[in-house]
């Protein structure tokens, strides 16, 4: 396990949710008792394929969705019954490219921080519009913008009442590498502020690129809930494909409590531990143990599971129940 | 009460029209101008005066009518339903706005823009014919509570619509209709029965017919019945918007 960091020692969830299920008028259920805290100041990714619920668990705190069952707190809030207070706390960039096309960029900025209750603060907006680039363009229309910068002005619009929390749902979906990147370093800037940030995604590479904890939902339910380094360690896997000079008959008995496998043409050694196993007895042990027990090699080729892997495995119901 | 939301709403929706202020404002003047010049002075000119008031005059309140009725239910049904098209309603019901901010916000933006054209249209009509308001403050009532009920009429519309054309169904096919068959250019005594006998089943009948006694006193109805109607009418409409953000139905799923 990883060193704890620092916001654990605050120790105070801003986002409590327990118990919620929402099932549609059609009976499909869309999320199944889920519970799940969110900690104060962090990047929390949720994970999930599509129609696993992710959209539907954002549009239910932000109250898009009328949940069947229930509750949720926002930094002490019952976002039912005192929804007011709790939605002023929260900030919300939708999966949609949904923009008011015919506005400027800073009215519509201005018109969400009105919206939200907030007094009207011009250098407030500037400082949002600032931040995500978007200053330059403040008296464009937004239907002449591009789609990264339409993004952008989402983001800005969810900014506008300086929230808390801030939900991206699928940021990076349509979005090219480079602003991606962008949005990655804008979305740290705005954790290192103190905003609490949800993001759901289907991307692996953008939670583990920033993610401090991650959640993986699937068919309406958390299956996991893990601080990102530690799944890498408990859950990821590393891997040596050892290609031998000469074919193997069997695995000498030296090597018996090794976890190898030899393939079927009797050429390769495939050497699997978990990321966590690799510290104690990683990849030199294995050679200096096959020179030891006389056996040559040509190659070496060595891999470490990526969230990824780890993401299929689950998703795949070989790991399912473990629980939030 | 979230004020300020209601104030940003407000405000967002008459920048709107200040926006497409020649499809919101000059469109229906003209309009309205073109019904004075050919029933007011062209056409009136050869009628009798209808309850002693000179044909020219009569046909104010009903023209005025005509005219707050469609674009109240255009403007509120069209406010509501195009954030609901574009998908930018997901921001009003992710906010701390509810029926009361919301409905004031919307509804009275459609209201002001309505009123605003009433009064240009009154203006307008004194170019082309003197007149003279008896009954001001009923004048003013009967204004705003036919415009409140209409712009609410209209964002339910703009709730239910799934489609422009759903928008433009009732204005078009249900309200101008009855607006035009309500005694706006004639009063319904003209009628030979049956059909004023059916011309009372009419709703619009009382409205027109409340406004034009606020105007020159003169009714072919009980005007008790017209302003009672009226008040029924927006209970209803207050009914059914409590009714849709109380279930959610187009809003929320």
């Amino acid at each position: 396990m990883s060193a704890a960091p620092p916001y654990v020692a605050r120790v105070t969830n801003i986002l409590s949710i327990s118990g919620l299920s929402k099932t549609y008028e059609g009976g499909h259920q869309a999320l199944k008792s889920v519970d799940l805290d969110i900690r104060r100041g962090e990047i929390f990714a949720l994970l999930g394929p599509n129609g696993a619920g992710k959209t539907t668990l954002i549009g239910a705190v932000c109250g898009l969705v009328r949940p069947t069952a229930g509750t949720i707190m926002v930094d002490g809030e019952d976002a039912r019954r005192n929804w007011r207070k709790a939605r002023a706390r929260i900030g919300l960039v939708p999966q949609e490219l949904s923009t008011d096309m015919f506005e400027h960029v800073a009215h519509t900025v201005a018109f969400s921080r009105g919206l939200f209750g907030k007094r009207r603060d011009p250098a407030i907006v500037e400082r949002v519009l600032r931040s995500l680039s978007l200053w330059d363009k403040r008296d464009a229309k937004i239907m002449q913008l591009s789609g990264g910068m339409k993004r952008r002005v989402l983001i800005a619009k969810a900014l506008a009442h300086e929230p808390d929390i801030l939900f991206l749902d699928e940021p990076s979906a349509g979005v090219d590498v480079e602003l991606r990147r962008e949005m990655w370093a804008m979305i740290g800037k705005l954790r290192d502020d103190g905003v609490t940030i949800i993001l759901t995604t289907h991307y692996i590479e953008e939670a583990e690129e920033m993610a401090d904890r991650i959640g993986v939902i699937n068919k309406g339910e958390i299956i996991l809930v893990e601080e990102k380094k530690a799944l890498l360690a408990t859950l990821g896997k590393a891997e040596a494909v050892v290609g031998l000079t000469e074919p193997l008959a069997e695995i000498p008995p030296g090597l018996a409590d090794w976890p190898l496998a030899l393939s079927d043409d009797r050429q390769t050694l495939t050497y699997t531990i978990t990321a966590e196993e690799a510290e104690a007895r990683g990849l030199a042990q294995l050679v200096k143990r096959l020179e030891a027990e006389g056996i040559d090699f040509r190659t070496l080729d060595t891999r470490r599971s990526s969230l990824e892997d780890i993401f299929v495995d689950l998703v795949e119901g070989s790991r399912g129940g473990s629980g939030a | 009460m979230n004020l300020t939301a209601i104030r940003a709403i407000y405000l967002f929706e008459l920048a709107r029209t200040w926006r497409t202020l020649f499809q919101s404002i000059f469109t229906p003047v003209l309009t309205t101008s073109l019904y004075f010049v050919v029933f007011g002075s062209a056409i009136g000119g050869r009628m009798h005066e209808v309850g002693g008031v000179p044909y020219g005059a009569f046909i104010i309140p009903g023209l005025m009518l005509l005219t707050i009725l469609s674009e109240s239910i255009a403007n509120a049904s069209f406010g509501i339903y195009l954030p609901r098209f574009t998908g930018t309603i997901y921001e009003l019901l992710s906010a701390p706005v509810g029926v009361a901010e919301t409905l004031i916000g919307y509804v009275g933006a459609a209201a002001t823009k309505s009123i605003i054209l009433a009064l240009i249209i009154l203006a307008t009509a004194r170019c082309f014919v003197p007149y003279h308001i008896v009954h001001p403050f009923w004048a003013v009532g009967f204004l705003l509570l036919i415009t409140v009920s209409f712009c609410l009429l209209g964002f339910i519309l703009g709730c239910w619509a799934d489609g422009f054309e759903k928008l433009q169904v009732v204005p078009l096919m249900v309200v101008t209709p009855l607006t035009f068959l309500g005694g706006t250019f004639y009063s319904i005594d003209m009628l030979p029965e049956p059909w004023r006998t059916i011309t009372l089943f009419n709703p619009i009948v009382y409205l027109v017919n409340g406004f034009r006694w606020a105007f020159y006193d003169i009714a072919d109805v009980d005007i008790r019945i017209s302003a009672g109607l009226i008040v029924a009418f927006l209970a209803v409409l207050i009914g059914v918007i409590s009714w849709i953000f109380r279930t959610g139905w187009r809003l929320r799923s």
